[in-house]
């Protein structure tokens, strides 16, 4: 078979099977770049028994407060409320927060004090994609008390914007 | 600083539980995004933010990329005496921001 040479040098046969693989490593980087760097379910579990360590955890007095359907995963209002008195001898000592799904486990950790009165903090998050969060309250005592809900996000944070 | 906001009661009985809002501009670059030629943007956060109430540190946040950018943050202290309550927020390169209220307890 007579090969035709391009103007560039490269042969017809050269420049089809060079188009053909740029957008195949394109998306094979794209897929071996997502699931190293995704936070999962596991990962999750690890971090929040970092968070925990060996002491047990109950679930209750926390309140997880997260818009049940999220428009919009760049900027989503999130509110934990403990029940506590917050005295010197009965207080939240830290509140931590975690998400399934996002690049990485760990959302925010609020420490708390007696002086704050209240113990109530809310934030702005990201959501990559529909997941479940997770609230975690530590008490002066050391006992841990969680809460969690599920979100469903229709556009997602971390692709666009 | 036109870059930071905060909402703080000027005034507060002594003793009342007072809510106080903070916001500042901030891309909370997460680190994992690429840029238009497919570079990473690095990252780029504020990774604690705290508040001090007369010197004394009342609230601290150790904040992830999972925070939206221009960080908004509220939380409740009580009202305990007049002075001064300075926010700061820092970023992984250690610089930070502050933002001082006041407040007079009657």
């Amino acid at each position: 078979m007579d090969h035709q040479s391009s103007p560039g040098g490269a042969t017809r046969r050269e420049l089809i099977s060079a188009a053909a693989l740029v957008p195949g490593a394109q998306l094979l980087s794209v897929l071996m770049a997502s699931p190293a760097r995704a936070s999962t379910p596991d990962g999750m579990e690890a971090s929040i028994r970092e968070f925990v360590g060996e002491a047990s955890m109950r679930e209750g007095r926390v309140k997880l407060e997260v818009p049940p359907l999220v428009d919009n995963g760049n900027s989503v209002t999130l509110t934990v409320s403990v029940e506590s008195p917050m005295t010197e001898a009965d207080h939240v000592t830290r509140i931590a927060v975690f998400n399934e799904k996002n690049p990485q486990p760990n959302v925010a950790v609020f420490h708390l004090g007696p002086r704050n009165g209240k113990a109530q903090v809310q934030t702005r998050i990201r959501l990559a994609t529909s997941q479940k969060l997770v609230a975690i309250a530590r008490m002066s005592d050391g006992s841990f008390w969680s809460a969690s809900v599920d979100t469903i996000v229709t556009l997602a944070a971390c692709l666009e914007g | 600083m036109a870059r930071a906001l905060s909402n703080v009661p000027a005034n507060a009985k002594r003793g009342k539980v007072i809510e106080i809002k903070t916001l500042t501009r901030h891309p909370m670059e997460t680190g994992y995004r690429r840029g238009a030629s497919g570079e990473e943007i690095p990252r780029d956060i504020i990774s604690r933010f705290t508040c001090t109430y007369n010197g004394a540190e009342i609230f601290r946040a150790d904040l992830y990329p999972a925070i939206a950018a221009n960080p908004f943050i509220s939380f409740f202290t009580v009202a305990t005496e007049s002075g001064e309550l300075v926010f700061a927020w820092t970023d992984d390169h250690g610089k930070t921001q502050t933002e001082t209220a006041k407040i007079t307890v009657l």
